[in-house]
């Protein structure tokens, strides 16, 4: 995890790359050599050119009914839909905890033990009350999604000076006005961190949400190809969610990285 | 425009000892409609509590506090405050800070711009407008902070040390300045602070404090001489070269040092 050095130690752009790539090639040559010396066999763990062969093959020939641009999309929008859910429930909601103690108390309680279950836990209410087709999964991501919207939310409200909600409540601000145009702002750093890390939370969950979807999405070609006896396919849809996932994380870390700057913080 | 009268007023804040702190007591004081009122004492008398009440963000345990006759239980925007440290809002403009309180008072856009540009001009700022606070030095945010106060046209202007974190020199600026606008467009002022020069050049009356608790010491009339010798029109280092301004400082002076004991 090059992306991930400890605070305050920045290596070389340049030496930081040349590790990032010499740690890969490290990793897929290793595991080359595991399956082509016969040291494991091909049938439990197919070798990396055969992963990316059949994801190049998939791109082009349908798997489960679709393509596999095909299955990532559909995979998306059930990520968007519920991150996005989250998101817009989770943030007012920690904003306006983080505001009125009196809330904080009712809700806290409730979340702090909710949040401990884990996504895939939900998987069989999530089938049961929202159906297998856009609810469930959909609840299920959103089950991840949630705990770190609300979390970071709560905290940056907690952090905003409370100078300037008196200032603005002498300047007769009401409480819509405090929360969007003080609160928010003052908290943004903070929730889009909190979005970041919900964005991963929400992809991690995917996989085990599509264990309920039978119509397209990568989870869905994994559950399949695994009925199938057809490792290289899953392993497919393993590095798909993977890649996929960092491009998520990088595009949020410069989003973050942006807001930071635009705040007057580094 | 309107008065503020604290009518017996005393503060306590609970403790965890159970015995509540009492921050002041009975304080009984009206300031007249476009009166400007300096409070000093010592730091710990209860200042900071007394503008918080008048502004409505604390409500007193006992007593009262009107202005303009009707008791005062929240904040709003007849009663502007100017706190020690600015308090602008970071992610806004200079000209978005001015107009936030108009745009709640739901003041049209074209108006909004206006007045904006007036204050901005008021407090020698024009062309500062896209500005965010952290590129301005101190003195300008203050001028700032001071315009948003003004714009909403409120009834009464409290300040709380507005002044205490400037440098000496942009301190005199803004006191000068001050006082040009307190002329121009008069208000129902409560200026807190704790430099005994700064309330004598800028009030009409200085509230003394005492401390443990906070309570009422003296109160000093300064008008009948700053009228008299026409302080307003005439430069700040000249007025405090004054031998009237001197004796008053001296008095005040005083009576604020009475109550500083060496322990402290
Ligand atoms: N919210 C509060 N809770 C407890 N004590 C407080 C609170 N606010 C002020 N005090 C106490 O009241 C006294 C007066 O405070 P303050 O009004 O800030 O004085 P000043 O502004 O004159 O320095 C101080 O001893 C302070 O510790
Ligand atoms: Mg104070």
């Amino acid at each position: 995890m090059a992306f991930m050095t400890i605070a305050g130690r920045a290596p070389h752009p340049r030496a930081l790359l040349l590790l990032s790539f010499a740690g890969a090639v490290l990793f897929f040559g290793g595991w080359h050599l595991l399956v082509a010396t016969g040291a494991v066999s091909a049938q439990t763990l197919p070798s990396p050119v055969t992963v990316l062969a059949t994801a190049w093959r998939l791109a082009f020939e349908p798997f489960a009914g679709h393509t596999l641009l095909e299955h990532i999309l559909a995979s998306l929008g059930r990520f968007a839909m519920g991150f996005l859910l989250a998101a817009a429930i989770g943030v007012p909601l920690g904003l306006a905890m983080g505001r009125f103690p009196l809330l904080d108390d009712i809700v806290s309680p409730i979340f702090e033990a909710l949040r401990f279950i884990a996504p895939l836990a939900w998987v069989p209410f999530a089938a049961l009350w929202f159906g297998t087709g856009i609810g469930g999964p959909v609840m299920v991501i959103f089950a991840g999604a949630f705990p770190p919207c609300l979390i970071n939310a709560y905290r940056g409200a907690k952090l905003v000076e409370l100078r300037l909600v008196e200032a603005a409540q002498t300047l007769g601000a009401g409480g819509l006005r405090i929360m969007a145009e003080v609160l928010l702002p003052g908290a943004l750093p903070s929730i889009v961190a909190g979005l970041r890390v919900s964005a991963g939370l929400a992809w991690q969950s995917l996989v085990g949400a599509e264990l309920i979807v039978a119509s397209a999405g990568i989870g869905y070609v994994m559950v399949q190809a695994q009925s199938n006896l057809a490792p290289a396919i899953v392993m497919a849809g393993m590095l798909s969610v993977g890649a996929i996932g960092l491009a998520i994380d990088v595009a949020l870390r410069r989003a973050e990285r942006l807001v930071r700057a635009r705040w007057g913080q580094t | 425009m309107k008065d503020i009268r604290f009518e017996n007023v005393t503060k306590s804040f609970p403790t965890r000892s159970g015995r509540p702190f009492v921050a002041i007591r009975d304080v009984s004081l009206t300031v007249a409609e476009r009166e400007f009122v300096a409070v000093v004492g010592p730091s710990g008398s209860g200042k900071t509590t007394l503008m918080r009440m008048a502004a409505g963000l604390d409500r007193p345990t006992e007593g009262s506090v009107r202005v303009g006759g009707r008791e005062v239980t929240a904040p709003g925007p007849d009663r502007a405050v100017v706190f020690q440290q600015f308090a602008l809002f970071p992610w806004k403009s200079v000209r978005e800070n001015i107009a936030f309180g108009l745009r709640c008072k739901g003041v049209p856009r074209a108006r909004q711009d206006e007045i904006v540009a007036h204050y901005l001009k008021l407090m020698s700022m024009e062309g500062t407008e896209d500005r965010f606070p952290h590129q301005l030095s101190g003195g300008m945010q203050q001028r700032v902070a001071i315009a948003r106060s003004y714009a909403i046209e409120p009834d009464v202007l409290l300040m709380d040390e507005p002044f205490g974190a400037l440098d000496a020199q942009t301190r005199t600026v803004m006191q000068e300045e001050l006082v040009r606008l307190t002329r121009k467009e008069p208000r129902t002022v409560l200026f807190i602070t704790h430099a005994v020069d700064e309330a004598v050049y800028l009030a009409d009356r200085v509230v003394v404090l005492a401390r443990d608790p906070g309570r009422l010491r003296e109160i000093v009339d300064i008008r009948p001489t700053r009228e008299a010798e026409e302080w307003g029109a005439r430069p700040i280092e000249e007025v405090m070269d004054l031998p009237s301004f001197t004796h008053l400082r001296t008095h005040l002076w005083r009576l604020l040092r009475d109550q500083i004991r060496p322990d402290d």
